[in-house]
């Protein structure tokens, strides 16, 4: 979760104050079953397909994104979770601490892989998580799902399935919960 | 984790403790990959300065180092100007000219990475100082008891920090031994009961203020430990005769076949190795299940890499 993990480490640390809802839990569940349909019409099915979810943000987000695939499909896909932060770009330039431990317990080699975060803002986490998945196999292909797709990239990458694109200010905030998705910012604390 | 740098357990408060081996789970992670190596510290460079023989200790730091991507430089004294007659501060402020961000340090003398970090504007490390404190000995320790004590689904992360009402047992040389001292901090600190074991001559002339239970009577307390944490006869720092012989200290503080047959089914067994089979443990209880001794060696390059990232790469790096 590049967000609330950007914000709540210091020496950025504050407190994330919602001002506007742009999506509730209701639209929650309709974007992961509109994802997890266009998932399956993509791939041509689920065969050799696993789901990974990014620590932490994304990771309830994979995992009802399988959840949905299983129902649609019949089929249980895996879902693992990764931490990139060992990975990140920006170690030694502001502070990076992994949140959670990785969890792949499988050879990613020739399966196609849905990464899954919350929040899609500079394309760095991404990046990170590109360069993380290369230490556990060469999959088929990469995909990208995210719920919201805040724009400001700073590097060649792009969603495959978006939940919602949202202009922001890049000084906004993003926050996706299981109860749904606000706009606000980050006080800071001090 | 604000410090700069890591000297001894006496400094790290109960969180800070925590925090590293709440890291170490995502190194243990890392270490178990099929390639088992992240770029968090490329470009930086981690130099071991090891004026006092070792095996695992040099080489699990140096593992630890090269699987951040680090690069490492060693010293050892036997091919080093040390030879030559350079003193510790030249020595040192050399080494540093060449560009270093940590030291990793050993030396025979307690105190002397307190004196380089002094000297040096890199983060040091106490890789074991004379007979003082042997501090990421202690922290591998920690995270091998919690990590086989964690139920095996459990991501109870409250829980985890604590070696609540655990009983530990330390036996043998307590007196010449940094691992006693730092762990007996580090177990009391996450909650256990710690109980050093050994004839009176191999303890320290005076434990005042030593949060311990003493006893002299191995028979007697094994039946109640969680942990039998075993340490190395340090021969070669005995320079009077203690015990009288080594045959009168196998009798009474080995841990023999039998005496495993007092434990607990679930006791661990540790040491910190070097071992000295046939001496303070028997040959063939350090191959026993409950014997996590290569375990505690695994971990240590996992708990290694967590001070490294900590030290190096969390805080903001150089400069920072």
């Amino acid at each position: 979760m590049a967000e609330r993990e950007r914000a709540a480490a210091p020496p950025y640390g504050g407190v994330f104050v919602a001002r506007t809802r742009v999506m509730g839990p209701d639209d929650l569940r309709r974007a992961v079953t509109r994802i997890a349909h266009e998932v399956v019409e993509h791939n041509h099915g689920l065969e050799n397909l696993i789901v990974i979810g990014l620590q932490t943000g994304g990771v309830p987000l994979a995992c009802r994104l399988a959840e949905v695939l299983r129902e649609i499909e019949g089929t249980d896909v895996p879902v693992g979770r990764l931490d990139v932060a060992l990975h990140r770009d920006d170690i030694g330039i502001r502070p990076v601490m992994p949140e959670a431990p990785t969890d792949i317990p499988f050879d990613l080699t020739g399966q196609a892989v849905v990464l899954v975060d919350d929040v899609l803002f500079t394309g760095r986490t991404v990046r990170a998580a590109l360069d993380a998945l290369n230490y556990y196999g060469r999959p088929r292909s990469v995909q990208l799902a995210v719920m919201v797709d805040r724009g400001h990239r700073e590097l060649p990458i792009r969603p495959d399935y978006v939940g919602k694109n949202l202009p922001t200010r890049r000084d906004e905030m993003v926050s996706v919960t299981g109860e749904g998705v606000e706009l606000g910012e980050v006080r800071r604390t001090r | 984790m604000t410090r700069k740098h890591l000297l001894s357990i006496a400094d790290l408060e109960l969180d800070e403790i925590d925090e590293i081996l709440r890291l170490t789970d995502s190194f243990v992670e890392v270490s178990e990959r099929a390639i088992p190596k992240v770029p968090t510290l490329r470009g930086r460079t981690v130099v071991s300065l090891f004026f006092e023989e070792s095996t695992r200790t040099r080489l699990s730091f140096e593992t630890a180092a090269k699987r951040l991507s680090a690069d490492t430089m060693n010293f050892s004294v036997s091919t080093s100007s040390v030879k030559k007659g350079e003193s510790l501060r030249d020595t040192v402020e050399t080494i540093e000219a060449m560009g270093i961000d940590a030291v990793v340090v050993r030396h025979a003398s307690a105190g002397v990475p307190w004196q380089i970090a002094r000297w040096v504007d890199a983060p040091v490390i106490n890789a074991g100082d004379g007979w003082h404190e042997h501090p990421t000995q202690a922290l591998l320790d920690c995270y091998t008891i919690r990590q086989i004590r964690r139920a095996p689904h459990g991501r109870d992360v409250e829980r985890q920090g604590s070696l609540d009402g655990l009983r530990i047992v330390i036996v043998g040389d307590v007196k010449h031994s940094r691992v006693a001292r730092s762990n007996v901090l580090a177990f009391t600190r996450l909650g256990a009961e710690v109980t050093l074991v050994a004839p009176p001559t191999l303890l320290p002339p005076n434990l005042t203020g030593w949060p311990v239970a003493v006893s002299h009577d191995l028979d007697a307390v094994l039946p109640k430990a969680d942990v039998v944490y075993l340490l190395r006869m340090q021969r070669e720092r005995q320079v009077e005769s203690l015990p009288p012989s080594l045959r009168e200290y196998v009798t009474h503080y080995a841990l023999t076949r039998e005496r495993t047959r007092l434990l607990s089914d679930d006791a661990l067994v540790m040491h910190p190795g070097p071992m000295n089979r046939g001496v303070e443990i028997a040959a063939d209880v350090a191959d026993l299940p409950r014997s996590v001794i290569t375990r505690q060696v695994a971990n240590g390059v996992a708990v290694r890499m967590a001070v490294l990232f900590l030290m190096l790469g969390s805080a903001g790096g150089r400069g920072a």
